[in-house]
């Protein structure tokens, strides 16, 4: 039961590709890192989605099911 | 209204609208094929469902500091938004089949009139079907409406938005007693796969410390951007030759 409901969860929050997922970690954790550095990057969250969107539509790209 | 609000009035619309055809179609094709009274039933319990789920998270996130609120927030409607945005930019370009009313109504038809038939007044499978459609479709709405709100701090805004799309589809969908084919479901996705994305970032970076040149004026811009690279990104695939394997799912 505890399983079905984590997997459940699992597949309402990361969804058909992980690696999208990831890139959003990636993306603000990142900007929370330089940006506690002092560094103002709002930039970079837009630059790492939109890079790991396209890197996911690549020819023979894999991590998804749908 | 600013900017801001119409710009989460109309994702929730767009991503509340798009999830009740979704549903209507199921709901219409097991109602129509088994019996109505069951098919209501599971509507009405997954709609008390999503109810008491929103009660109980509602008042969690809206008590979340708005830094983690933006992070958390920000983070999922990222996740989501370019879930949205990558199936809807390869159905735009051809890659992966488009999503179809009319087919998936008559694929849940056949199966429901396969089932073995209920002889009693109540239709278990029919209400099954029904109640798993709608709370399915319905909990990715009902987290667009609680986070699109708690960050704006304005959850009536949100659900007046949803509330209204789903008015909408309901008189369409009681009027034509049809799938509701024509509604440009696959625009739809690909305009609230831009926004979500677009929200997502934004929070997102706010929330991670990121400091927008203009403040919520440059959300504007941050949709233009989004909008202008998913277009470019079909573009691209457009222009690729097209395997066999994509081809064939793509006229499938």
């Amino acid at each position: 039961m505890i399983r079905r409901v984590a997997l459940a969860v699992w597949d309402f929050v990361v969804g058909d590709d992980w690696r999208l997922a990831l890139a959003a970690v990636a993306a603000i954790g990142l900007t929370a890192i330089v940006c506690a550095l002092g560094l103002n990057v709002w930039w970079l969250a837009p630059v790492i989605a939109l890079a790991a969107l396209r890197w996911t539509l690549r020819p023979g790209s894999a991590g998804s099911h749908s | 209204m600013s900017g801001t609000e119409v710009s989460l009035a109309l994702s929730v619309f767009l991503a509340c609208a798009v999830e009740a055809v979704e549903a209507f179609t199921i709901v219409l094709a097991v109602g129509s094929t088994r019996r109505w009274s069951s098919a209501l039933a599971g509507v009405g319990a997954a709609a008390l469902a999503l109810a008491v789920l929103i009660g109980a998270l509602g008042p969690a996130i809206t008590s979340l500091p708005i830094g983690v609120l933006r992070v958390v927030v920000g983070g999922l409607l990222l996740t989501f938004g370019l879930q949205w945005l990558r199936k809807a930019i390869m159905r735009a370009a051809g890659t992966k089949a488009k999503h179809d009313e009319e087919a998936i109504f008559r694929e849940e038809a056949a199966e429901a009139a396969a089932a073995p038939a209920s002889d009693e007044s109540f239709d278990g499978y029919a209400f099954a079907i029904s109640f798993k459609a709608v709370l399915l479709e319905g909990l990715e709405v009902a987290f667009i409406v609680l986070t699109f709100g708690a960050n704006q701090h304005d959850v009536g805004l949100a659900a007046v938005a949803a509330g209204a799309a789903v008015l909408v589809v309901l008189a369409a969908g009681l009027a034509l007693r049809a799938p509701l084919a024509r509604v440009p479901e696959n625009g739809m996705k690909f305009a609230v796969g831009v926004l979500l994305t677009s929200f997502g970032i934004f929070w997102g970076a706010e929330g991670a410390g990121a400091s927008w040149p203009g403040g919520e004026a440059s959300l504007g811009p941050l949709v233009a951007v989004v909008l202008l690279a998913a277009l470019a990104m079909v573009a691209e695939l457009r222009s690729r030759p097209r395997a066999p394997r994509a081809a064939a799912e793509a006229s499938a």
